[in-house]
């Protein structure tokens, strides 16, 4: 600070740090607060934003929330299969007897699992790909990240997914390392784009004037701006993962049995409609209605931040 | 207080490649932003460098802040030629030469808080733990109150947004402040008092400004000297008073008589004999000769042909224009 | 100087305007009224933030869904436009009240030609009347509002993108957008300000001309108090939601009454020099829960007890100059305001 400025007014400042914190403490609350506020505005968000806390809620305490949690593994009971939805068991039987609720719920578990785990190892390579590639755009940074995104892009997902399936032992790690590797170009496309504009505004400017290091200007300056977007898509991506688990499930690339997983049973079940329909219907609907959730929670937060930028 | 200058331009350029012609020629094609442009700025006073769209008055102010390396020309700093050398600038000079941008809209990041805004200039000049206090006295040296520390900006009006602008820039402790039109985008009421805090701190931390606007009525109180530019180049350099006593160059009567005013005293000033018509050519196409001469009801053949020089029109009143031809050989 | 006519072409009347936000209810416009008559040139001064761009909203039925109106009365031509159906609205739209935004840009399609749009509205207009219009006739009435608003090639332009033009341009462009359909009121709002002063003058005295050869009513929306003595016959002050002051244009700048008009007059930087005034202190209420009484009393520096507790009418204080301050209650003529 100039001396000139400094000596005239250290006598008036009076500076209160425990003051400053309780601002702090109460401007945090308000912006969630008023967040909230926007974000409810939208019954249809509000009901995807329960969905998935159910959704999430019922995964993890899979376990105790579910009647016959030994069905979720080796089990057999030929006496009890192919029951119609009773009172005991909610959603029926399968063919060999094991409790089609629990089955969903545990299938449901591995879904989740599997999409997270996909957007943990997929979101920080390709965001951080983006904001390099689009900060020092025109460049040869810029070229040589997105050319190589472009070649991973070209390659069709679910092919290349069942290719590396089909090699390596069918697991669910490996359906997953498949997917992520298909999945972190998009991330860098959508913050590619969004931080070659972001460079030129004028609080960027303000930073590279002032000499700010690289690390201050791309973490500190840029990505928190691209949060709304990746947050967005992250929310509306565990729909897709969620999906593609299901269909390399289905063909039997994916989590192998006994461990359910929704879209082995949906295979299995399909053969037995439509007498036996719960056994492959309510995998069905309960993939329907978790892709649903997370659809219309991404719709939210796309909401909530879309006006913010207006 | 020495007798050089604080700043000093001289025969500024600066060209930017936007594209390039067809095949087969694929000539570049060149827009020239800044095409030799001189000025000074003395210490603790306030160049007012007034100019439309194209003029290249943000390019000028951009170039001496560092966001751009000139094409050509010089461009001194207390004795210190700025772009000497091709490494970056050097941080005691990035300290020394801040700048104020026009939008207060997206001049301040809208994810951060104000505090986060004027830490990012505190951590990167100077070391210190107490970062709240610190920023706790820039906003008390802004007249701002320190409750302003955890908003964000878009719940700031313009004005304060512009002011959280102002003390982002004056955090380095700078000694030149380039204020690229503060107050454009400003009610008329929340500009005086943007204003007249930027009068109060220029006083107080002895500062200079560069103050880039278009608004003519604000320049003529608030810069002492005055620079109008037009595609380009300078059309003429005065002081203040004298400026506006006696302006010579026809853009200059142009934009005098384009002016709004709210008085019958200011409007007996504007000149009547120069009515603003024609567009304002593209600096990708620049007219040959004074490139003026499109619009100028006092358009010569010579005006067509060559390009006129900077010369004294009235004593400290330099103009760019045919109409006052070179009167004497050498200074 | 305005002429009483029968029916005024806008009247306003004690018009409240709500918005429901977070936190609850913003209170913006507070009881304005305002009258136009056949012809007349008026200017609505405020700063942002004042409810001008909310009013003229209003008067044109798009405000956002979050918009509440409480209370009071639009009427054009002694039409209730806030009761209007959707069919009876896109008639006025256009035909009756046209209005010219700020940014010429933003204003018009990118992605449609000048002749598109142009021809799009005027097909609109026509059907909006019951008329129809052919293609050619289109084309030729949108070559003829180009060449009104004095655009050199009307022919080219039509096949122009806006992108291709310059601001000044597209302004041109728009003002004759907004003429086309023949509207009694056009309503301005902050014309040029996006434009180079030079260019700006160009545009405003192109406005005045038109305006003046077809006898249109306009309201000209600004915070740039010298576009307003040039270019109007009289001029509301907008403060915080309400009416503060409402006087012929002369009167308004030789002698402002209301303090805030006063401070504002004083705040203009002046080409005679005189150096820059500190402004006015404080800032525009919030309109959540906006100040009790008068809503400048916090900032006004003759801010009396009454102030705090009742808001002032307007004062009709002379001929067709009227404040809303207590500190003309004294000197205001008997009979209701103007």
């Amino acid at each position: 600070m100039s001396q000139g400025a400094s000596a005239g007014r250290e006598a008036t400042i009076s500076f209160d740090p425990g003051r400053m914190r309780e601002l702090e403490r109460a401007s945090r609350r308000e912006n969630l607060g008023r967040a909230w506020y926007k974000f409810s505005r939208n019954p249809l968000s509000v009901a995807g934003l329960a969905v998935v806390a159910a959704v999430i809620l019922l995964a993890v305490f899979a376990r105790y929330a579910t009647p016959y949690p030994r069905d979720a593994g080796a089990f057999v009971d030929f006496a009890h299969a192919k029951l119609a939805p009773s009172v005991h068991h909610v959603f029926g039987t399968d063919q060999i007897g094991r409790d089609i609720l629990t089955r969903v719920v545990f299938g449901l578990r591995s879904s989740l699992l599997m999409a997270v785990l996909v957007l943990v190892l997929v979101v920080p390579p390709g965001v951080f790909l983006g904001l390099l590639a689009g900060y020092f755009r025109g460049t040869w940074v810029d070229v040589v990240i997105m050319r190589v995104t472009d070649v991973f892009l070209a390659v069709p997902p679910l092919i290349l997914a069942l290719a590396v399936a089909s090699v390596l032992q069918p697991s669910l790690w490996h359906g997953m390392m498949a997917v992520s590797l298909m999945w972190w170009p998009w991330y860098t496309r959508l913050v590619y784009g969004l931080t070659s504009q972001l460079r030129n505004e004028s609080f960027v400017a303000a930073a590279e004037v002032n000499g700010a290091s690289l690390w201050h200007i791309l973490f500190r300056e840029i990505l928190p701006n691209t949060v709304s977007s990746v947050l967005t898509k992250m929310s509306l991506d565990v729909a897709w993962v969620i999906i593609i688990g299901s269909m390399l499930s289905f063909v039997g690339l994916g989590v192998q049995p006994p461990e359910p997983s929704l879209g082995s049973m949906v295979a299995d079940g399909a053969r037995y409609l439509p007498d036996q329909w719960w056994i492959a219907v309510f995998p069905a609907l309960a993939i329907v209605v978790v892709v649903m959730g997370f659809n219309l929670l991404g719709d939210g937060i796309r909401d909530l931040f879309a006006s913010e930028q207006g | 207080m020495n007798g050089a200058p604080l700043l000093s331009v001289a025969d500024l350029k600066k060209h930017f490649v936007v594209g390039h012609t067809r095949v087969p020629r694929r000539a570049p094609i060149v827009v020239r932003a800044v095409d030799g442009v001189s000025f000074s700025v003395a210490e603790g006073e306030t160049l007012g460098l007034v100019g439309e769209s194209g003029s290249g008055k943000s390019t000028v102010a951009y170039t001496t802040v560092g966001m751009y390396r000139p094409t050509s020309g010089s461009v001194v700093f207390q004795g210190e030629e700025l772009f000497a050398d091709g490494k970056p600038r050097p941080q005691h000079l990035r300290k020394a030469i801040q700048i104020v941008f026009q939008d207060p809209g997206s001049s301040l990041n809208p994810r951060h808080t104000v505090k986060e805004i004027l830490s990012m200039p505190l951590r990167v000049h100077q070391r210190g733990k107490n970062r709240v206090e610190q920023v706790a006295r820039l906003l008390e040296l802004v007249d701002l109150p320190s409750d302003f520390m955890y908003k964000h900006p878009t719940t700031l009006s313009g004005g304060e947004k512009q002011i959280v602008g102002i003390a982002r820039a004056l955090a380095s402790d700078p000694r030149l402040v380039i204020l690229d039109e503060p107050t454009s985008a400003l009610d008329v009421s929340v500009q005086a008092k943007t204003i007249s805090l930027l009068l109060r701190l220029q006083r107080e931390l002895t500062l200079s400004y560069l103050f880039i606007t278009h608004d003519l009525s604000l320049m003529r109180n608030v810069a002492s000297r005055v620079a109008i530019m037009y595609l380009g180049r300078t059309c003429e350099i005065a002081e203040t008073v004298e400026f506006f006593r006696n302006p010579l160059h026809p853009y200059t009567q142009m934009l005098l008589s384009s002016i709004p005013v709210i008085s019958e005293a200011e409007a007996e000033l504007k000149p009547r004999k120069v009515i603003s018509t024609g567009e304002i050519p593209s600096p990708v196409n620049v007219p040959a000769g004074c490139s003026f001469h499109t619009r100028c009801p006092f358009a010569m053949d010579v005006c067509r042909r060559v390009d006129p020089v900077m010369v004294d029109g009235a004593p400290g009143h330099q103009v760019r224009c045919h109409l006052y031809p070179k009167k004497q050989e050498g200074a | 100087m305005a002429e009483s006519r029968a029916v005024p072409l806008l009247e306003v009347r004690d018009l409240h305007v709500h918005f429901a936000v977070y936190g609850g209810l913003l209170k913006v416009l507070d009881g304005v009224s305002l009258v136009v008559h056949r012809g007349e040139k008026v200017g609505l001064v405020g700063e942002t933030g004042c409810g001008k761009t909310t009013m003229m909203k209003a008067l044109l039925r798009v405000l956002p869904s979050s918009a509440r109106i409480p209370a009071g009365e639009v009427l054009f031509d002694g039409r209730d436009v806030l009761a209007m159906s959707r069919r009876d609205l896109s008639g006025l739209r256009g035909r009756g009240i046209s209005m010219i935004f700020q940014d010429p840009t933003a204003a018009l399609n990118p992605v449609f030609t000048v002749g598109e749009q142009l021809e799009t509205v005027i097909t609109h207009s026509a059907a909006a009347a019951g008329r129809r219009v052919s293609r050619r006739a289109a084309r030729r009435q949108a070559e003829a509002s180009l060449e009104k608003v004095a655009l050199a090639d009307p022919e080219r332009l039509l096949h122009s993108y806006p992108v291709q033009l310059s601001g000044g341009m597209r302004q041109r462009v728009c003002i004759g957008m907004a003429l086309a359909t023949g509207p009694g009121l056009l309503i301005a709002d902050e014309p040029g300000t996006s434009l180079d002063v030079t260019i700006q003058d160009q545009i405003l005295r192109l406005l005045q001309a038109l305006v003046n050869e077809r006898d249109a009513s306009v309201i000209l929306i600004t915070h740039t108090l010298g576009v307003v003595r040039e270019m109007t016959e009289r001029v509301y002050v907008m403060y915080a939601g309400n009416i503060v002051e409402e006087a012929g244009t002369g009167r308004l700048f030789a002698s402002p009454m209301h303090p805030y008009t006063k401070g504002l007059l004083q705040t203009v930087p002046r080409l005679t020099g005189g150096g820059i005034a500190a402004g006015i202190p404080g800032r525009i209420p919030d309109y959540l829960s906006p100040p009790t009484g008068c809503r400048f009393h916090p900032r006004c520096p003759f801010a009396m007890e009454v102030c705090r507790k009742n808001k002032p009418p307007l004062f009709h204080v002379d001929n067709g100059h009227d404040v809303a301050c207590f500190l003309y209650e004294g000197s205001a003529s008997k009979g209701a305001a103007s």
